[in-house]
This record gives C-alpha cells, structure tokens and sequence, in this order.
C-alpha cells in the first residue's frame, strides 16, 4: 500500500487523524510535514485543522503548509506570532532572536516561564513548536537581525514577521524586504497601545510611520508592556498573514491600526501621503 | 488662528483627546507638542489634516493636527 491509499483507507469524512499521520510518517520513512502535505494535496484535512474548515479550504491548507515565514524577534510579540503561525499550519518557520529569556520577559512572552530563564529563545520556541505541532519545520537562528545577514535571512520566505523591539532594526528590515520584494507585516507595541500595518511588495511604510522618529526606542521604555498588549498585536499580525498567504480579504496596505486598549479605540491612520486619513 | 488638536494614546492622558483652540500665526507641531509638554522624542506620527507632516510643518487657520507617540517595543 502506497502514501496515498493509507491515507485514504485511514481519513474517513475527509479527515486524517493524528495517529495515522505519526503511522504514516513511520511508515513511509517521511516527516509529519511531509505526510500532511500529501495528505492536503489529495484533498484530506489532517484533523487537527478540522475547525481550521469553512474559514480555511483544504487547497489553503495545502498553501500554508507549503509556505516559509520569517519570524524576527521571538519575544512578547514573537512568542504569539511563533504560536498561531505553527498552529495555523504555516509549515515552514524560520525564528531569528539572539536573546535568552530573563526574569523581566515573564510578565508576557507566552513562551517564558521560570523553568526556562537562561534558556534561549529560539531554542524555546522551537521546542514549543515540536510540542505543539510537530509537522511544522523551525529553523532557530540565535542571531541578531542586521543589514548584513538579513538577506541570506529573509531570501525565499513567503512572508516576514516584524517581532522587533528596535526602531533603527525595524527600518533595516523593511528596507530589506522591499529588495526581496517579500511581504512584511509590522506590529510594534508599548503600554497599552500598539500598532499594526502591512508592506507589500512595491511599498515602503517607513515614512509613514517613522518619518519623525529620532530615537531607537518608544514609548515602551517608559511604559513597559502588559500581558495583554503583545497578544492582541500578535494576533491582528497574524490574521494579516494568513491573508497575505492564501491572497484572501483585505490587508492593512497603505493603512494603519493603530490601538488604544486603555480607552478601546482602534484608528485608522492611512499610510500613503496622497491619500485621505480616516479618523480625523 | 484655530487649530484642532487630536492627541492619541498616552499623549491624551493628563491632557486632552480633541480640542479647537487658538494659537499664533505661523506655528508648527513641533510648537504645540512643546506648549503640550510632548517632547518632539516621544512623537512617532503627525498629521495635518489627515496628511503625514513633518514636526515643522507650518500651520494655518482651521488645520487639524494630530499626535501619535512613537511605539516600538515588541
């Protein structure tokens, strides 16, 4: 019996379970990633995605599964983008973070705890994504983002995640992804308030959003970073994301959310000089 | 002249969300944001009538400025 027969015999309603994926990764000599993929490409959802369907077809699976995004800074943002990415089904990871985790991370960066102080957090996270869904493939980089690595960094992922926590980086990392022309979603936060915006390729969000800046650091000196401030920003990256991969919905191109958890608010600050703010 | 001045995030706080008030001739955001207390290094975004400008951007009666600080932690 060939991959495609066991998975078909083994994926009733369409569903493959997880037990047969392991068994056929076993089996046939091949990854977690590489099961599913056959699995998707033969039209069968492995069934840990099954509350993925209806927000999420079969055939976008597969295209998930197939891509590359690039996560750098795998801190309080990071540690929420790493975790929906890998359980979305992003197959393919690439964690970029010099850092190891202090006791001041454990406030919010999802992937901390007291057990794992000292412990560096690409190797955390992938760890955390082996245990989580270990179809996902994580490249861990305990390296610092910078104008002369980026390149060899950023080259052939579908997608580039801004973790950051520098405003000089921030800016290297746009500027290199408009050279791979590969899509960026930026999401930077301090206190309550965050921010969220989208680069496509052909676009530069730079001077929008850092066209007065004059220090490397924010607000978030100041005011530190709940809990809560990462997940949410995290999160609308993500969705971001996910979109930008499957070509679906509207992105945050030539657009700006800029969030207020203290007073609820959600603006709109249009990124493109020539267009008209909404808001004001 | 009138100015509309909309402060964003921490910047309202102690101070104002919106208000129209009156200022000289010939001043900029980088003039309000001191009459404020805002020092120009925690601006991140301002707008003139919903335009991305420069901190001296020269103002003119019935504009609407709006101050968004710097964020960029992650």
């Amino acid at each position: 019996m060939g991959l495609r027969d066991f998975i078909t015999a083994a994926a009733p309603a369409g569903l493959l379970p997880w037990t047969a994926q392991l068994e056929a990764a076993e089996r046939f000599g091949l990854t977690l990633g590489k099961v599913e993929e056959a699995a998707l490409e033969s039209g069968f959802m492995p069934a840990r995605y099954q509350r993925n369907r209806q927000t999420i077809t079969v055939d976008n699976q597969l295209r998930l599964c197939r891509s590359c995004a690039v996560i750098i800074g795998s801190g309080g943002l990071g540690g929420y983008l790493i975790e929906e990415l890998a359980r979305l089904g992003v197959g393919n990871l690439v964690v970029v973070d010099p850092d190891i985790f202090e006791e001041h991370n454990l406030n919010r960066q999802i992937l901390s705890s007291p057990a794992l102080l000292g412990r560096p957090k690409v190797e955390v996270a992938a760890a955390r994504v082996a245990e989580i869904n270990p179809a996902v493939t994580v490249t861990p980089l305990q390296i610092a983002f910078s104008r002369e690595n980026g390149l060899g960094i950023l080259a052939g992922s579908d997608v580039v995640m801004d973790g950051l926590d520098s405003i000089n980086t921030r800016l290297e990392l746009a500027e290199i992804c408009r050279w791979l022309s590969i899509p960026l979603v930026h999401g930077a936060i301090g206190g309550w308030y965050g921010q969220v915006a989208s680069q496509l390729p052909g676009d530069d969000i730079t001077p929008s959003l850092f066209g007065n800046w004059s220090e490397p650091k924010g607000v978030e000196t100041q005011l530190g970073n709940p809990s809560f401030t990462p997940a949410v920003v995290a999160s609308l990256q993500v969705a971001e994301a996910c979109k930008i991969l499957l070509g679906e919905g509207e992105s945050l191109r030539h657009r700006m959310i800029y969030v207020n958890l203290l007073h609820m608010e959600f603006d709109e600050v249009m990124l493109e000089p020539s267009r008209t703010a909404v808001g004001e | 002249m009138e100015i509309t001045v909309k402060l964003f995030a921490m910047f309202r706080v102690g101070r104002f969300a919106a208000g129209t008030y009156k200022y000289r001739e010939g001043i900029t955001p980088a003039d309000i944001a001191g009459e404020l207390k805002i020092p120009e290094r925690e601006v991140g975004i301002v707008l003139v009538n919903s335009r991305h400008a420069k901190l001296d951007h020269r103002l003119f009666e019935g504009d609407t400025l709006s101050l968004f600080p710097l964020v960029g932690g992650g």
